[in-house]
């Protein structure tokens, strides 16, 4: 093991890094090094980061190296380096949201995961690229060029959070934090083979995280093993006072279900409502695989309807804008920001549309303006008042399934990777890549996706979605490990380690 | 039949604030139309007796102990500024001319 990790440390997973850290086999600083170098020599290509700081990770890295040597004891991820999400607030470190409107912006404060980051001393490596305001599943919607995943450069890496899952995926971090509002989390994951977890909604603080949608974002994991996804989800999750929405209760044992891996005796749902038209067939013989699996490991898999999830894109593409309309109202050029044609003539009215004219890129205005209108008198009856009603009959569909089930799986997106440029200008091809993943969005439970095989016909990744009820993430790691492990004995692998080698 | 047109389309970049040029008002057009037609799917959903669900979380009314904290420093607050005057933050004009 020794000589392993030190020949190939950004090959490991953070879980084995953080014991030979502990152990004294290597240090932080070479960790973070090496993670840094790795950066270096790809990242021209891949494009997943928008901002390095080389030099707090690397003083980040000796202050636990310093600690350790005290012999202070450190927590199961210190030392262990992460790509963080541009959509997170880091004091004094650049935060655009992939939006020119926030170029050079640098918080004064940090977010609640940033804090909780620091407190498990998990060296934060830089700030990954993203959707404009995370509306997106490609990352082609970053005002700064779009992110390329990492098994075929020519093709989107997810998203919004795709820039976290080609971290990634790529072996520049073992860890990374997403968020997902609609998916932004689990499609990137699927799409670059990697793991990543929609937590349950209020399970991790929204504290400074720049709010897209308010009722549906989430922070959460993304890593290449479900053990990781487990460690940093533990990291992070738990109450946080300065959110209001943030959960009271006591965080499952994410990590001790992610040990167990085992489905014995568990009954699995099979959504029906999410299979069928619009779904690779590559994807569905890797899910249907996936099945078989579940079932030699003693699961009990039966298929369940939710009538309701027909109707899930409709009612989020109208719940999101709205919201986000609303959200996005503060980018008004007056207290950071860019602003744009104010020469002294000029009334604020003129100078804040000028500013998020010249600021927001095509899809953030597609949505603002779907959103003004959904909220507009006349229309929000028919409209907006009408997809709160779909968000209750979707809750309602996941309380029957879970009454009958413990946990409900889908296959994550309905294909792999597609060409980047091939959706960009056609908004509803776009949304349909997260068909599978909003309805737990909205009804605020939480997923996680895994990686269940490559597509035979194009030799991509595909993920398995598994769902449960809000509050039982620690199902989500039971049965991701079981599947895991099950996938490993047979390949003698993960399938990351099939990747290009960049 | 199209569910919006160009001139809603204007109204609705004036009301949030977007100064959109003259083609992008076409193209925005066509591109809501098709969407707006897609998500009022919802409406074939027979609702009436359906309470509607703004959040996941039954939670309300959360109090949290009210003390003093840290806050910003002046200095910080006005760090992101794009204008300052008088250590303030610079605005344009807030009245129209007529008004003055």
């Amino acid at each position: 093991m020794s000589s392993d990790i030190e020949r190939d440390l950004i090959h490991q997973s953070a879980a084995t890094l953080a014991q030979a850290i502990a152990e004294g086999e290597t240090s932080s600083r070479e960790v973070t090094q090496a993670h840094l170098d790795r950066i270096a020599a790809v990242d021209d290509r891949v494009h997943a980061f928008l901002h390095v700081d080389a030099e707090g990770a690397l003083a980040a890295a000796d202050s636990v190296d310093a600690r350790r040597a005290a012999g202070e004891e450190l927590g199961p991820l210190a030392g262990v380096p992460l790509a963080l999400k541009d959509v997170l607030a880091m004091r004094g470190i650049p935060t655009t949201c992939g939006s020119r409107i926030l170029e050079g912006w640098r918080p004064p404060y940090d977010s609640t995961v940033v804090e909780r980051l620091r407190a498990a001393d998990v060296i934060i490596l830089g700030k990954t690229n993203m959707d404009e305001f995370a509306m997106g599943s490609s990352t082609e919607h970053s005002a700064y060029g779009p992110t390329h995943n990492p098994w075929d450069l020519e093709r989107i890496p997810g998203g919004s959070g795709g820039g976290s899952a080609a971290a990634v995926a790529a072996f520049e971090a073992p860890l990374a934090i997403g968020t997902d509002t609609g998916g932004s989390i689990r499609q990137p994951a699927a799409v670059t083979g990697t793991v990543g977890v929609k937590p349950t909604y209020g399970g991790v603080s929204r504290y400074g995280l720049v709010a897209l949608a308010s009722s549906l974002d989430q922070a959460g994991p993304c890593a290449r093993t479900v053990m990781d996804a487990a460690l940093l989800h533990a990291a992070i999750a738990g109450h946080d006072p300065r959110d209001s929405t943030s959960i009271p209760d006591t965080v499952p044992d994410v990590v001790a279900a992610a040990a167990q891996a085992d489905v014995r005796g568990m009954r699995i749902g099979l959504v029906r409502e999410l299979s069928g038209e619009g779904y690779q067939p590559g994807v569905e013989q890797r899910f249907r695989e996936a099945v078989g699996i579940l079932e030699n490991l003693g699961a009990e898999v039966v298929e369940v309807s939710c009538p309701s999830f027909d109707y899930a894109l409709g009612a989020y593409y109208l719940i999101l804008p709205s919201e986000c309309s609303s959200n996005l109202a503060r980018f008004d050029g007056m207290r950071y920001g860019l602003r744009a044609g104010d020469d002294g003539d000029r009334s604020v009215e003129q100078v804040m549309s000028i500013t998020r004219e010249a600021g927001f890129g095509a899809e953030v205005k597609r949505r603002i303006m779907l959103g003004t209108y959904a909220l507009s008198s006349g229309y929000y009856d028919a409209y907006y008042g009408q997809a709160q009603k779909v968000r209750t009959l979707i809750r309602r569909d996941f309380d029957s399934a879970f009454a009958q089930c413990d946990v409900l799986i889908s296959p994550t997106a309905p294909t792999t990777a597609f060409r980047l440029g091939e959706k960009v200008d056609d908004p509803l091809a776009m949304y349909l890549n997260d068909v599978a993943t909003i309805p737990v969005n909205l009804a605020g439970n939480c997923a996680m996706s895994l990686p269940v095989g490559l597509a035979p016909e194009d030799s991509l990744p595909v993920g398995l979605q598994i769902m449960a009820p809000a509050m039982a993430d620690d199902r989500l790691y039971r049965v991701g490990s079981a599947v895991e492990a099950a996938l490993q004995d047979r390949w003698g692998h993960l399938l990351i380690e099939e990747a290009p080698s960049l | 039949m199209s569910a919006i047109t160009r001139g809603e389309v204007a109204h609705l970049a004036r009301l949030a604030r977007l100064d959109l040029e003259e083609s992008e008002l076409d193209h925005y057009a066509e591109q809501l139309d098709v969407i707006l037609q897609a998500v009022a799917r919802v409406s074939e959903v027979a609702a009436d007796d359906i309470p509607p669900t703004s959040h996941p979380l039954p939670l309300v009314n959360v109090m949290r102990p009210d003390e003093a904290r840290p806050g910003l420093t002046r200095e910080e607050a006005l760090a992101a500024a794009p204008a300052v005057e008088d250590e303030r933050f610079r605005v344009p004009r807030i009245l129209d001319g007529d008004d003055e």
